[in-house]
């Protein structure tokens, strides 16, 4: 009976999206091109935006406040995807490759 | 509760649904060798969080979520795999593992690298999920909103207004920067004699020019010693 509610208790939510955090590191640790490590960085962000969600759903008196900040978090998630893609285009042009193994040097 | 039947079992088969869907969504993401089956799991992955801020009581964070990672980042990140090359590259012999110190072997998966990747990620999740699982969380406060679509439009007009107007300003520089950033090195300055010469009599010869054709020259220009290997 206790997995019928398992939806109303604050710690499923918690451990779903410290699973979540965990995949992400892994995919961040793991992947040898830098747009599959800004995809690891999405997910991460998810992990924090649920976890804040999972709080402000349970423990927050306000609950317009972790939705305006999930708000946020997404706004900036999208700048900082439109920013690294930029820069992951501009690292393709120059060193015909994305691999992180191979930006070895930093010039201006 | 309700009275329509079996409905506590249809809520409870639809949250595992949404948390199912979020962590093989994630775990595709993650795993896969190709990037674009990555950039779809991370699809799948944020409809499964849509389904969970669903059931957080928050369905305009579900929207949006859908709207802005579905419909608007992953799309991004699609243009982003179409215009570089992002496939996983063969580890060569001398390439290091993460740590410095364990080598990758040629052709292989770098079965080392992942153990190590997987034990950081394992300690990670469990000692997080440990804490939040055993910490003393306070008893939820009385609610002084109901956390409505209205009451996040009012909020956002009313007490977040600095930071909304913050947040459109940064989307702002965002896009500007992006501009700017992958803009560079797509149109260089003639380098030959014979460019600059071409450019001369195109200015000359070209009785009033737009303000448009200086750009277009250069970069038709440009394009010539790029081909060459750098």
């Amino acid at each position: 009976m206790n997995l019928l509610y398992l939806h109303d208790r604050p710690g499923i939510y918690l451990v779903l999206a410290a699973c979540l955090l965990a995949i992400g590191i892994f995919g961040l640790l793991r992947r040898r091109t830098l747009i599959g490590m800004l995809i690891s960085g999405e997910i991460i962000f998810a992990a924090a935006s649920l976890n804040v969600m999972a709080v402000n759903r349970f423990f927050a008196p306000d609950p317009t406040a972790g939705q305006i900040f999930v708000l946020f978090i997404m706004g900036l998630a999208a700048a900082e995807v439109a920013i690294a893609l930029s820069i992951i285009i501009a690292v393709y042009r120059n060193y015909r490759s994305i691999a992180p193994q191979e930006l070895t040097e930093l010039k201006g | 509760m309700t009275s329509f039947p079996f409905a506590s079992y249809i809520v409870a088969a639809a949250f595992a649904v949404a948390a199912i869907t979020m962590i093989a969504g994630a775990l595709i993401a993650v795993l896969s060798k190709r990037i674009i089956r990555g950039v779809g799991g991370l699809m799948i992955c944020c409809i499964g969080l849509a389904g969970l801020y669903y059931f957080l009581q928050s369905p305009f964070l579900a929207l949006m979520e859908i709207l802005i990672y579905v419909g608007a980042v992953c799309v991004t990140i699609v243009f982003g795999v179409m215009l570089s090359e992002p496939d996983e590259p063969k580890p060569t012999d001398r390439v290091a593992d993460l740590f410095g110190a364990i080598p990758i072997r040629s052709g292989r998966f770098g079965l080392w690298g992942a153990a190590a990747a997987f034990l950081v990620c394992t300690l990670i999740g469990i000692g997080i999920a440990r804490l939040s699982l055993g910490g003393p969380w306070p008893v939820a406060p009385a609610r002084v909103s109901d956390g409505s679509v209205a009451a996040i439009g009012i909020a956002l007009l009313t007490t977040y207004s600095l930071a909304f107007e913050l947040i459109s300003l940064v989307l702002l520089l965002a896009i500007l920067g992006a501009l700017v950033i992958a803009r560079s090195g797509r149109t260089k300055p003639p380098s030959t004699a014979h460019d600059q010469l071409g450019i001369l009599a195109a200015q000359v010869t070209a009785p009033a020019p737009p303000s448009d054709t200086h750009p277009l020259v250069s970069t038709t220009a440009g394009h010539e010693p790029e081909t060459a290997p750098r």
